[in-house]
């Protein structure tokens, strides 16, 4: 590992360990990502490129690692998911109407990355304010997953929302990104592209200065190429924040004392209704590799019961737009980004906001709106709050039994960008399976775990009780053991 | 479920965003398409629960009524398409 090699592809442990030797320096370790960039432009990964800035940064680190002053994400180059907002860096949640906005603050998740030492390399792309599976509905194009089946040299879709983020990881172009997950929009794209993606409990990262999608729901989380990165990403972002009252106050443990930790003699749930007959079979048949995999680590396989599993997608589908519909009604061409003008101020607010968002996002306003308002109200949004309620029952009774759950993360592999165009419902049940953990707020880890037939990654999914991510990674490491999943993309530049 | 143009045109409306006129009906299949999916929570019996608004079963904190920040009222212009004197600008509402 001298100097001289290339430094990408390297893990954040590899650079964390490289730093402190002094095998290389912050600046060469940036110059190296900076030009790995360059050559992964074709997959649109970045909506804002931030070279100068990184350089920047990256010599004020060198600075601290000449004082011994190391941070736990010293020098680690990051893309960040276009949804946080960046001190006078353009942020634009991948929609035209905020295409020139310039956040005058800093998120609290960003804040606590740079204050643990990383270094900003741009802003990800991702599905416009963070609705959509694929990045299709990105104002900017979509970003394109490094990965390509093997019978064809198709785009594919990278997943969403936080594609850019989990495509650009994949691709070797940054050892870690940060992206955001409402109902699956870290998992899913980690998936996709052969990565690990946690969703923290709700409350473990702060929402504030990120924008806001479904406010009950968005979680922060890191997507990195290793289970242990995972955990020290996630360290870095967690913890309370007076501005943002949903944030919790508790510690944040340190989740890499729990990756060597034995799982013998604990419980595996294993959910039946996560199998269906529409179920690929090569995906039951790693769901059930999985579970022998952790047999084999002494743990003990448990049948468990999540009977309101099937509910949970409609009825997220009827929460999420309707906090949707109030959260994205500030965007009205008043008091930041686009405005369409008109001799009434009336006229200002439709027309702003009926140029201004793309199909996807006018679709949930509009069922949001719908589910909200006067006569409708009971009928779809407290009944859904209710089937909400019985979804986390489900969980708190399945983990009187079981430590951690075990599911398949998604029920296909990634598909083209030009599918599913036509079909909203087709397109939402990619989320089938990451939904129901967003509706009870609980932590998840997708880790890669195979390949499909046609040569495209496949990822588990692991679920734990709220606040407990430790054991995510504990129970996260040994599946990544165990699969040995170390195949890189067509478009790896590392 | 299924919504009429005229529903979608008032929900339009509610929300202030606009919608041509052709494409009105196309709306109007799409949202009932994803309505009548939804319907199948009807099947669910939620007579003996409380809705949950919140996953986070903690009592809301109290803080010291005390300024956090404030004279920032040019960050807070900042970015609007239209300003002057610390102030938003919009068309004229009263006649």
């Amino acid at each position: 590992m001298g100097a001289k090699n290339s430094l990408v592809g390297l893990t954040v442990v590899e650079i964390r360990d490289g730093l402190r030797n002094g095998d290389f320096t912050v600046r060469e370790l940036v110059d190296d990502h900076i030009h790995a960039a360059e050559r992964a432009k074709n997959l649109n990964g970045y909506i804002t490129e931030t070279p100068d800035l990184a350089k920047d940064m990256a010599s004020k680190s060198d600075d601290k690692i000449s004082r011994q002053e190391l941070g736990s994400l010293e020098g680690v180059p990051v893309a960040v998911k276009d949804l946080f907002c960046t001190k006078g860096i353009r942020t634009t949640a991948a929609s035209k109407i905020l295409d020139n906005f310039v956040p005058t603050y800093e998120s609290r998740v960003t804040e606590n990355l740079w204050g643990a030492g990383a270094v900003l390399m741009g802003k990800a792309n991702m599905d416009e304010f963070a609705m959509g599976s694929s990045n299709i509905t990105s104002a900017y194009g979509p970003a394109i997953n490094p990965w390509k089946r093997e019978s064809d040299g198709d785009d594919l879709a990278p997943g969403g929302s936080s594609g850019g983020s989990a495509a650009l990881v994949s691709a070797g172009v940054v050892p870690a990104a940060i992206g955001t997950d409402t109902g699956g929009s870290i998992r899913q794209p980690a998936a996709f592209c052969g990565v690990v993606g946690v969703k923290p409990t709700y409350g473990r990262c702060s929402r504030w200065g990120t924008i806001a999608f479904a406010s009950s729901l968005d979680q922060a989380g890191p997507i990195t190429r290793s289970v242990h990165d995972a955990a020290i990403v996630l360290e870095a972002m967690s913890g309370h924040d007076r501005r943002d009252t949903t944030s919790v106050d508790r510690p944040v443990p340190q989740f890499e004392k729990f990756l060597s930790q034995s799982i013998k003699g604990l419980k595996v749930g294993i959910p039946k209704e996560y199998l269906s007959d529409s179920l690929p079979t090569e995906i039951n048949k790693l769901w059930g590799d999985g579970g022998l995999w952790f047999k084999e680590s002494g743990a003990e396989l448990v049948d468990i019961s999540l009977p309101h599993t099937k509910y949970a997608l409609p009825s997220y589908y009827i929460v999420a737009p309707a906090e949707a519909s109030s959260n994205l009604a500030r965007y009205d061409g008043v008091k930041y980004g686009m405005r369409v003008s008109d001799k009434s101020l009336e006229q200002q607010y439709s027309k702003t906001r009926g140029s201004g968002f793309g199909p996807e996002v006018k679709r949930r306003i509009m069922i949001g709106t719908y589910v909200l308002s006067a006569g409708y109200y009971d009928a779809y949004y407290i009944h859904a709050q209710k089937v909400r309620r019985l979804i986390l029952e489900d969980f708190n009774s399945a983990f009187k039994k079981v430590d951690i759950i075990l599911t398949p993360t998604t029920p296909n592999e990634s598909f083209g960008l030009r599918d599913k165009l036509d079909d909203p419902v087709a397109m939402y049940l990619n989320d089938i399976f990451t939904v129901p953990a967003s509706m009870a707020g609980l932590p998840a880890i997708s880790v890669p775990c195979g390949l499909s037939g046609t040569g495209l990654p496949l990822g588990l999914q692991l679920i734990g009780p709220a606040f407990e991510e430790s054991r995510l990674f504990q129970f996260g490491e040994k599946l990544e053991r165990a699969a040995e999943f170390s195949k890189k993309p067509s478009s790896y530049v590392g | 479920m299924d919504l009429d143009k005229e529903t979608v045109a008032s929900v339009a409306k509610l929300c202030r965003i606009e919608i041509q006129e052709q494409d009105l009906t196309p709306m109007a299949q799409e949202l009932s398409n994803i309505l009548s999916w939804i319907e199948q929570l009807r099947e669910v019996d939620v007579s003996s629960c409380e809705p949950l608004s919140s996953v986070v079963e903690a009592e809301l904190k109290m803080r010291d009524d005390t300024v956090m920040d404030g004279d920032l009222a040019e960050d807070v212009v900042g970015n609007a398409p239209d300003s002057t004197n610390n102030y938003f600008l919009v068309p004229k509402v009263i006649e």
